[in-house]
């Protein structure tokens, strides 16, 4: 039996409203109970440049350049972080270590000059897997403005690890 | 004459003072809205400028000043100046018949805390908000602009929906207390609590409610300035202190129409079970006053409550509301008063 025309059959008004629905006032109501008690609620926000999230320990920052137990530099200016690079971020120039500073590196090859574009960089953690000396790891560092393009350019003296302990990493 | 001289002094200094108090609340009411935003929503709300916020409206108002005027090419240029203003003075006309407080003595001289207690208050008052709509027409009209034009055009013929809804309401209002002044009606809304308006006229108070919300263009009925659907509405092409003048005017709408509430319905400044004292002293006014305040606030937190808990009405939703629902409502609670009115007078219940 075909359905009857009418209110009751049409698939666009499935609902009836009821007499207390059609008022109106008693859900709205209703509804203003709901924003009162969040009104009531601690509010979430993190006030962020005084209040911080805690991030991973395996967040994906800032890179850091690491030395060895005696404090020599790892990197040993090998490339493989500039060629596994998917951004085209990292910029190396090897060389071979001077004898006075022979004391300095692990090896007689060393990066002369090592940059990372902040802006390029994707934080992929690419260098990371390719370094066969262990030498570069991401932090988790993540405040990067700056007011110009160049000053994110970050050479190796900013990226290697300080003498006397590690930074960057909290524990 | 010196009395003469004294009486208009006595006047600009009431008006100064109520027109400056008006203007202070409004300012931090734009903050008040933003916080009590923040805190309907799980969040904070404005709090960077100055301690917990609060010169945020002074920061608001540098802004407004600093940004660039633009009037768009090929607008009216004379309507498109004149539109703003003309909203702000319409809303800031409303304050001068509000009752903000009872009568109060200061430097020997007994003052009324009401600029001008007029015999037809609420007809002025009716009439007032009724121009107001001008301001938003103009606008949109002058704009040059369909969005702003669809904003005027809704937001002039819903106001003129919903004032025949607020006359309704206000007329059965009217035919309980026998008086128009509105001094008058908080007069006689004194003593126990359950003397005010409200207890008397319950469905009248919610058509007067919702017609108010409906008038001072707010959230569910802010279909002129609907930024989902018209970029800004009536206000679209307006910046810098034209636009800050539209959104002041719309704040000085929400005081006065939560003033009006609790004048109305509330007993305005009168304080629930406390008699007016035979020789009111300076505190007295202070009292009322406060009292007056405390009760707006009051309703201008429900404006805000409101605004966060329901959607925008669709357009015919808004003409049915007003057409079918609220103008039957507000003639059968016209027709109730009257019969209880009738009622009680001949069974000698008067009062």
């Amino acid at each position: 039996m075909a359905t009857k025309p009418g209110i009751e059959n049409d698939p666009y008004r499935k609902y009836h409203l009821t007499l207390m629905e059609r008022i109106y006032l008693p859900a709205i109501a209703k509804g203003m109970g709901v924003t009162l008690s969040h009104f009531f609620r601690k509010p979430v926000t993190v006030q962020y440049p005084e209040e911080k999230l805690d991030v991973s320990h395996r967040w994906r920052g800032r890179h850091v350049l690491k030395r060895d137990e005696f404090g020599r530099e790892r990197c040993v200016g090998c490339q493989m972080c500039e060629l596994a690079c998917p951004a085209d971020a990292i910029t190396i120039q090897a060389g071979e270590v001077p004898p006075e500073r022979r004391h300095l590196h692990t090896t007689e090859r060393y990066a002369v000059t090592y940059e990372i574009d902040m802006l390029r960089c994707i934080y992929c953690g690419m260098c990371e897997e390719a370094c066969p000396e262990a030498a570069i790891f991401l932090t988790p560092f993540y405040e990067f403005a700056e007011d110009s393009r160049e000053k994110l350019i970050y050479t190796k003296e900013m990226l290697t690890e300080k003498v006397g302990g590690p930074i960057f990493y909290k524990d | 004459m010196p009395e003469l001289y004294a009486f208009l002094i006595e006047k600009s200094l009431v008006t100064l003072f109520v027109f400056v108090a008006v203007l202070v609340v409004v300012a931090w009411t734009t903050l008040a809205e933003r916080v009590y935003a923040g805190y309907f929503q799980d969040r904070l709300g404005p709090n960077r400028a100055g301690p917990f916020g609060l010169l945020q409206p002074i920061a608001d108002g540098v802004k407004f000043f600093m940004k660039e005027e633009f009037i768009p090419d090929r607008s009216n240029k004379v309507l498109f100046v004149l539109a703003p203003t003309f909203t702000f003075m319409a809303a800031g006309f409303l304050m001068a018949v509000i009752p903000f407080g009872d009568r109060m003595t200061l430097w020997g001289r007994e003052i009324v805390l009401q600029i001008a207690d007029l015999n037809i208050g609420i007809l002025y008052i009716l009439a007032m908000s009724s121009l107001a709509v001008y301001g938003v027409v103009m606008g949109g009209w002058a704009s040059n602009n369909k969005f702003s034009l669809m904003g005027g055009l809704r937001a002039s013929s819903q106001m003129i929906s919903y004032e025949i809804a607020m006359g309704l309401a206000i007329v059965a209002l009217l035919m309980d207390h026998s008086t128009m002044s509105l001094r008058q009606i908080v007069l006689n809304q004194g003593g126990a609590i359950w003397h005010w308006s409200v207890f008397s006229h319950p469905l009248g108070f919610v058509i007067f409610l919702v017609a108010a919300y409906a008038e001072a263009g707010r959230v569910p009925f802010d279909l002129p300035e609907a930024e989902g659907e018209l970029v800004g509405g009536f206000h679209t092409e307006y910046s810098a202190m034209k636009y800050g003048l539209f959104m002041l005017g719309e704040y000085i709408h929400m005081t006065i129409a939560s003033g009006l509430m609790a004048t109305l319905y509330f007993g305005g400044w009168q304080i629930p079970w406390v008699a007016a004292p035979e020789n009111p002293g300076f505190w007295w006014g202070v009292l009322t006053f406060a009292a007056f305040w405390v009760k707006t606030f009051f309703f201008m937190f429900l404006f805000m409550w409101v605004r966060w808990t329901l959607p925008r009405f669709r357009y015919d939703q808004l003409m049915t509301l007003g057409w079918k629902r609220l103008i039957p409502l507000g003639l059968f609670n016209i027709l109730l008063t009257a019969v209880i009115l009738l009622v009680s007078q001949q069974l000698g219940w008067a009062n």
